[in-house]
């Protein structure tokens, strides 16, 4: 198997890529910080992986991800599997006092991602199979006061993907949205862990099984999904007086 | 749920204090700057020290659990490099179905690398392979002054020396190095032999040490009279025979104690009454089979979080060891102190330590008898057996162990390792722990004349 892997120093990818590498698959994987991304990938090594090739690279720089996708792809010789993982949890209060810190998070989390969908996509689609996986949020289900410049990329993404869903289905080419609850990682490292906080492990795992089972959309663990329903069905009148 | 070290506690869960607070750790190229911290600093991952010794009170828990990378590993001389937070039961996951074993492991899986290396962990192999000390060719230490030192037997020997058994106090392990051993596959051919006496024990010990790789007996330590010391021992070796070979070990269903269990469940009664059952179920004097190496090595760790069965109070563990010399006389004296205490629970153990030396500083095996057991925390007079037991390890040259200790005086620690006045100027000097700071206390010297 040819697994391509974006932010693969991630908590819940590297979590994911694990369960890839044990299955002994081909393995590209990108990141920013050389130091992380070269641990990440001797682990991988170590628990399998036929072979790790990486790149260091910001995604912010949209103008450099046609060349990295290239590179990869005729690196692993094909993709079965594209799993997009790079994000940033912005400072919420940051970003309604700076305009240029609100669209830095919307390039971190949403731009830089569709750059990448949109080059992928017509990759897969000639391809004509393979399966796209990007880490979305239950962030991006409904907006709320505590952040919303993260929920709103988040809520982008979902929508693009749904649409690339649909385009791709004639091609054979699965597009799956992942929505992570709350995850105990780095990312999350300064929020109070609560119950609802799963593991980055059991929701890396659950990230693999659904890019196997080509699913369309899964909440990670699943009992977000009937979270994410009723905080959905609050009406606005009322949601809007709630500290959320 | 969440793998969250919050607030950590030890297995014992007791005494309870609290760190200040948890600093997580979860890349090893980016570790927070220790020497600008006002607090002292100890590193914590889960927590499978019995007592105190993995605890800080009002300082810093370097949490790295998350520290859980392979570096890489040598499928031919079966040479391993991972992380300080990997657990045992990773490393078990990973080589076992590639042909490789732990060199040493203790009665739980689910202990770090680093703490392994720190509490120079023994098991049921200690008369044949040692410490787990002795099977580290290498790690990295990195110092509260930013400085990072590999230490090995030919680098920074001294660190080394020190880092092993050296109770998290030198610095932050990083990643280590150590050799695994060939197996053919993941059973365990075993024996258990019902004993009648310590006596009896000592007969079996030594006929069996020679031809098998890991003993270890259950003790009824609540039996009395001519029955002291009476139990089951273990004896077994890695299945080396074709037929099995191939096999894979199934999977067992884990189960958890979902909450504490009230503190009358466990008491003399009920600890008297399962013991004499435990130890007169198995009717054949000796029975063999072949077992998949986890309920062999760690029949505990099926059920997770069994300290909770010692309700709210916690629990302490005795483990000490005393020398060959008098040592039958003086185990019995002990086993017939705890029997008549009452106190006491069905996990005991009994083991022969070997004479393989460990390069560790402060490690706590050497050539002697060990016993290990459980006591529900029953406060003072609980307090008291062991400071009675104490005694009797003092004066017989003994030592006990600080993994599992939440109350040694500083007294009986001096006396054990006498050795750490020149461990002390190893310690980095932003590390302290809990245990560290209660055992080296001030002891007055008594003068003579």
């Amino acid at each position: 198997m040819k697994v391509l892997i974006i932010g693969a120093t991630s908590a819940i990818a590297y979590e994911a890529a694990k369960c890839f590498a044990q299955d002994g698959a081909d393995m590209f994987l990108v990141a920013r910080n050389a130091e992380k991304l070269a641990s990440v990938a001797d682990d991988l090594k170590v628990r399998g992986a036929h072979c790790v090739e990486t790149e260091v690279l910001d995604l912010s720089e949209l103008d450099r991800h046609e060349e990295l996708l290239e590179r990869a792809f005729s690196s692993l010789n094909g993709c079965d599997m594209l799993l997009i993982a790079h994000g940033t949890l912005g400072d919420q209060r940051k970003c309604e006092l700076s305009v240029a810190e609100t669209l830095r998070e919307f390039t971190n989390n949403c731009t830089s991602v569709i750059s990448l969908l949109t080059i992928a996509a017509n990759y897969f689609e000639q391809q004509k199979h393979g399966c796209i996986a990007v880490i979305s949020s239950v962030a991006g289900d409904r907006g709320r006061q505590s952040n919303y410049v993260y929920g709103t990329a988040k809520a982008a993404i979902s929508a693009f993907l749904q649409g690339l869903r649909n385009r791709l289905a004639k091609a054979g080419v699965a597009v799956l949205t992942i929505k992570p609850g709350t995850v105990d990682t780095p990312m999350t490292a300064d929020l109070k862990k609560g119950l609802l906080f799963a593991s980055a492990q059991s929701v890396g795992k659950g990230v693999y099984q659904a890019m196997k089972q080509g699913k369309d959309v899964v909440y990670l663990p699943a009992y977000w999904r009937v979270i994410m329903f009723i905080v959905r069905a609050v009406p606005e009148r009322i949601f809007k007086k709630m500290s959320l | 749920m969440a793998s969250v070290n919050n607030a950590p506690q030890s297995w014992g869960r007791y005494p309870k204090i609290k760190p200040d607070r948890v600093i997580p750790v979860y890349w090893r190229n980016e570790i927070p700057d220790l020497s600008s911290l006002e607090e002292l600093v100890l590193p914590y991952a889960y927590g499978r020290s019995y007592g105190d010794s993995c605890l800080n009170e009002g300082g810093v828990s370097l949490d790295v659990s998350h520290l859980t990378r392979f570096i890489s590993f040598d499928q031919e001389t079966g040479l391993l490099r991972c992380e300080a937070g990997v657990s045992l039961a990773q490393i078990l996951e990973l080589t076992v179905p590639r042909g490789w074993f732990l060199p040493v492991t203790p009665g739980t899986k689910f202990v770090s690398v680093g703490g392994a290396i720190a509490n120079d962990v023994h098991g049921k192999n200690h008369h044949v392979a040692g410490t787990f000390g002795c099977h580290v060719t290498r790690f990295e230490l990195l110092r509260s002054s930013g400085e990072r030192l590999i230490c090995s037997p030919t680098e920074n020997i001294e660190l080394f020396r020190a880092t092993i058994g050296g109770l998290g106090l030198t610095g932050v392990i990083l990643w280590a190095e150590f050799r695994l051993k060939p197996i053919t596959g993941p059973f365990i051919t075993m024996e258990r032999i019902r004993y009648s006496s310590l006596k009896e024990f000592m007969e079996i010990s030594d006929s069996s040490d020679q031809d098998y790789e890991y003993t270890v007996a259950w003790v009824d330590c609540l039996a009395s009279g001519q029955q002291i010391g009476r139990g089951l021992f273990m004896r077994g070796n890695h299945e080396t025979s074709a037929a099995h070979a191939g096999k894979k070990a199934p999977r067992k269903l884990s189960l958890a104690v979902p909450l504490d269990f009230p503190s009358f469940v466990l008491n003399t009664l009920t600890i008297k009454a399962f013991n004499t059952a435990y130890y007169h179920a198995q009717l054949a004097r000796s029975i063999r089979k072949i077992v998949p190496y986890d309920p062999f090595f760690y029949p505990l760790d099926s059920i997770h979080e069994w300290n909770r069965m010692y309700g709210k109070r916690g629990f302490m563990q005795y483990q000490c060891v005393v020398p060959f010399e008098n040592g039958y006389e003086v185990m019995l004296d002990i086993l017939r102190r705890i029997s008549r205490a009452g106190e006491g629970s069905f996990l005991a153990v009994l083991k022969k330590f070997g004479d393989v030396p460990s390069p560790g500083m402060l490690s706590f095996p050497r050539p002697g008898l060990t016993l290990a057991l459980d006591f529900s925390n029953n406060g003072q007079k609980t307090l008291q057996l062991f400071e009675e037991l104490d005694k009797v390890v003092r004066e017989n040259g003994g030592s006990v162990y600080p993994a599992k200790d939440a109350r040694m005086s500083a007294e009986s620690f001096q006396a054990y390792f006498p050795q750490w006045h020149e461990f002390e100027p190893l310690i980095d000097s932003k590390f302290s722990s809990s245990f560290w700071r209660r055992v080296t206390l001030p002891v007055a010297v008594p003068v003579n004349g």
